[in-house]
């Protein structure tokens, strides 16, 4: 009936009307209208409430505390920094503390990553059962809990200063860090530094123009003494020639204090430790996951080519891993770097420690300090995932 | 038959009839020696690698037992059972744990209170074991039982209602175990649906909704979970009025739900994504509303697959419970903290030992966890098998 009816009036007329509230695109229109002034209303109300509170706590806002001297100390400073600087300087401190803990831990946690991923997948039993327990303990554990065993149960229980256990290459190890021999560079220590780059720059040129000789004539170049060669003896070279201007200056042993030398904070290393031995187990199942991800055909494919397993590890299968080992390793290393922040539980002076602590306790200006921090740590994600995007679309499978 | 038959007529120097006695394996390839030559020596690199690994085991396992089984002190009244003697330190010292073991658990809650914690606990153990169960009764009603008569029931029996005689318990009180799996439920109760919401938020057409959804998920996961707490802690009194004051717990379990629904609906939007887009247009041909589709048609699948990944994120959220010592709740981890340095226990193995006890505990759930995503994911992917 209802056919007979529509066909009868004829295909060009409208559809039939609807009420408003029955119209999906209406209906999405309001609903978009409402929920905008509901969460703008709940943003104002938030708003207003806070001004109200801060000028009844009398607290300051604005960011005026920014030049006010800190009077604090941070142990751990990669910049000047002293009880006379101000918050600024102190956020900066942090920071920089927490990009070269989330850099040394990133490098790190690759490697030992890399290798329990492959571990996991050995043909030896023992290799295997080993890396399974390894990743699995990890996992399941939380990492702050592990942070502050690696803290107060190992680094903690290391000896007193006086009995500082003497490594070799005259470090100390004790319960206040490591003590290492620092190095002093000389002013013509300049000259290996410019060789060491123009040595990477070298190689990088090399490796450029041996892989367009072999695309053309098929001839494979030898990289690995044309790596030793331009990256480490011409700089050792050099570095002799210029009368080897690096002095170390040993720790020096007292009775209750080590004079001297390059300090390594307990808290950095549990913090290191820590992170690194984390997330290692996760980077490991992202590259178990991405191995497995090659098909076995692959690897017959390039058997039956005659690869042997070490070409075919390098040619075949790690490219084409690569590709899906990437975006979720990105992803850890942002966990790492997140997670850094739970250095506040240890007492190593990270940004959070530093300023989400210490400067928020003593300026109270909670929203413009946590403001700060979120957005560092935003900052730093939204970049890395921009960075990873770009990386992503330029490797992906370009599909027919 | 008559090929046979003329083979054996023809005249041959020797035909065999029978077949041959199949020759036992070669000695190399069976038992456990030939085990071991596929498995642990089949290469000089492969020989060297095992004999380096074993020494390290070796090395490590002893000591392992012998810390946490043979060398421990299991009982003892004090610090005293713990110390060195004669110049020989102990293994760990689990009388410290079992003598702290209820302070662990309960933290400080009223000692003849905490009748109303174990009941919990069960409470607890029967909601689980009805969602887990795949064949249990009535699984419908063990999800409304789960998701909306648990977490009321468990909030009278905790924090006591006057009403019908229980005594309130103020949450400063609530402490060790039972707060940490009280955040962790509440974690995970909450972030499901909130996690759902944010999913469709962010795949919906209607551009206000998607770019709200977009900026909360983007910005909850940009940043680490402890300035979130942070935030939760600090700035949501300033955003309330002044005659609201909220609880301490409960602002850090807003904080907690609220970061755990943002990976949430990560979660849900990969598994919404993965069903084939026949699945939308066929609930839409059928004439169902967006809602009745979600609900009928694309959640119910959408779900059941990323079951694995949704109960992962449950165990990051179990382990994430730990931070909250950091903004001063008594977790169970806090617990662990307090009682290692108290002088009446504090030993030189005092701290090596809580921290195994509360690895242990922390395993024993995020494992078990584990263990259920991976049956999951095998029972989800027989269908593919086939």
């Amino acid at each position: 009936m209802a056919s007979q009816e529509a066909s009868a009036t004829g295909m060009a007329d409208e559809p039939p009307k609807v009420a408003f509230w029955n119209d999906p695109v209406k209906r999405g229109y309001i609903f978009q209208v409402i929920l905008f002034f509901v969460v703008a209303f709940l943003i104002y109300e938030a708003a207003t409430n806070a001004i109200e509170n801060l000028t009844k706590q009398k607290i300051a806002s604005g960011f005026g505390f920014w030049n006010v001297t800190a009077g604090f100390d941070i142990g751990q400073r990669l910049i000047e920094y002293s009880n006379t600087s101000s918050y600024g300087r102190a956020f900066w401190v942090g920071l920089l503390n927490t990009l070269l803990v989330a850099s040394i831990g990133i490098v790190l946690a690759t490697f030992l990553g890399f290798i329990v991923g492959i571990a996991r997948l050995s043909k030896n039993w023992l290799v295997q059962k080993i890396a399974t327990v390894y990743v699995e303990l990890i996992r399941n554990t939380p990492l702050l809990l592990q942070l502050l065993f690696w803290y107060n149960a190992v680094l903690k229980a290391l000896p007193e200063v006086r009995d500082s256990a003497a490594l070799p290459g005259g470090a100390f190890l004790n319960n206040r860090g490591l003590f290492m021999p620092d190095p002093t560079f000389g002013p013509n220590f300049n000259y290996v530094t410019i060789a060491l780059v123009l040595g990477l720059i070298g190689y990088v040129i090399y490796g450029r123009w041996a892989k367009k000789r072999q695309d053309a004539t098929g001839e494979q170049a030898r990289y690995l003494p044309v790596a030793i060669g331009l990256i480490v003896v011409v700089p050792l070279a050099i570095y002799f020639m210029a009368g080897q201007p690096l002095t170390l200056t040993y720790p020096n042993l007292g009775r209750f204090n080590i004079q001297g030398g390059l300090q390594v904070y307990p808290e950095f290393v549990a913090l290191v430790v820590g992170l690194v031995i984390y997330t290692a187990a996760f980077i490991a199942e992202v590259v178990r996951a991405g191995i497995q991800a090659v098909s076995k055909g692959q690897t017959e494919a390039s058997y039956a080519l005659g690869l042997r397993p070490g070409p075919t590890l390098d040619l075949v299968v790690i490219p084409q891993a690569m590709r899906v080992i990437i975006p979720p390793l990105t992803s850890q290393y942002l966990n790492l770097t997140k997670n850094s922040s739970l250095a506040v539980a240890i007492g190593y002076p990270d940004l959070v420690q530093v300023f989400t602590g210490t400067v928020l306790n003593q300026t109270g200006q909670a929203v413009e300090v946590i403001a700060i921090t979120m957005l560092v740590y935003l900052t730093i994600s939204l970049s890395t995932s921009l960075l990873m995007n770009w990386y992503n679309s330029r490797k992906a499978l370009v599909e027919r | 038959m008559s090929e046979t038959a003329t083979l054996s007529e023809t005249p041959v120097a020797y035909v065999r009839k029978t077949p041959a006695q199949a020759l036992p394996p070669p000695a190399s390839l069976v038992g456990v020696l030939g085990w071991m030559r596929q498995n642990l020596f089949s290469s000089p690199a492969n020989s060297v690698l095992t004999i380096v690994t074993a020494l390290f085991a070796a090395w490590a396992i002893p000591g392992f037992i012998s810390f946490l089984l043979t060398d421990a002190v299991w009982t003892g009244a004090d610090r005293e059972a713990c110390v060195a003697k004669n110049g020989v330190l102990p293994g760990a010292c689990w009388a410290f744990v079992s003598d702290r073991l209820s302070f662990f658990i309960y933290g400080f809650y009223p000692i003849e209170q905490r009748w109303r914690v174990d009941l919990f606990f069960v409470l607890g153990a029967i909601g689980v074991a009805w969602m887990l169960w795949q064949k249990a009764p009535r699984r419908d009603i063990g999800f409304f039982y789960f998701i909306l008569v648990l977490p009321i029931v468990s909030f009278i029996l905790l924090r006591g209602w006057d009403l019908i005689g229980l005594t309130p318990v103020d949450t400063a009180r609530w402490g060790g175990l039972m707060v940490t799996l009280v955040v962790a439920g509440v974690g995970i109760v909450a972030s499901l649906p909130l996690g759902i919401l944010l999913a469709l938020g962010r795949r919906s057409k209607l551009p206000v909704v998607k770019f709200l959804s977009v900026m909360f998920i983007e910005f909850v996961r940009g940043v680490p979970l402890i300035t979130v707490l942070f935030m939760a802690n600090t700035m949501l009194p300033l955003f309330l009025p002044d005659n609201i004051t909220v609880d301490k717990l409960l602002r850090a379990l807003v904080g907690i739900g609220l970061f755990a629904s943002a990976y949430m609906a990560e979660v849900v939007r990969a598994g919404l994504q993965a069903l084939p887009k026949g699945q939308y247009e066929g609930a839409m041909a059928m004439g169902l509303g967006y809602w009745q589709m979600m609900r009928l048609i694309i959640l119910p699948q959408a779900l059941k697959i990323t079951i694995p990944n949704i109960v992962n994120t449950y165990i990051g959220l179990f382990k994430d419970t730990s931070l909250l010592l950091i903004v001063g709740i008594f977790d169970f981890l806090k617990a662990i903290e307090t009682a290692r340095v108290d002088p009446q226990w504090a030993a030189p193995t005092t701290s090596a030992t809580g921290y195994a006890f509360a690895a242990i505990v922390y395993f024993i759930f995020c494992y078990g966890m584990a263990l259920y995503a991976r049956s999951m994911e095998r029972r989800l992917s027989v269908g593919d098998k086939r």
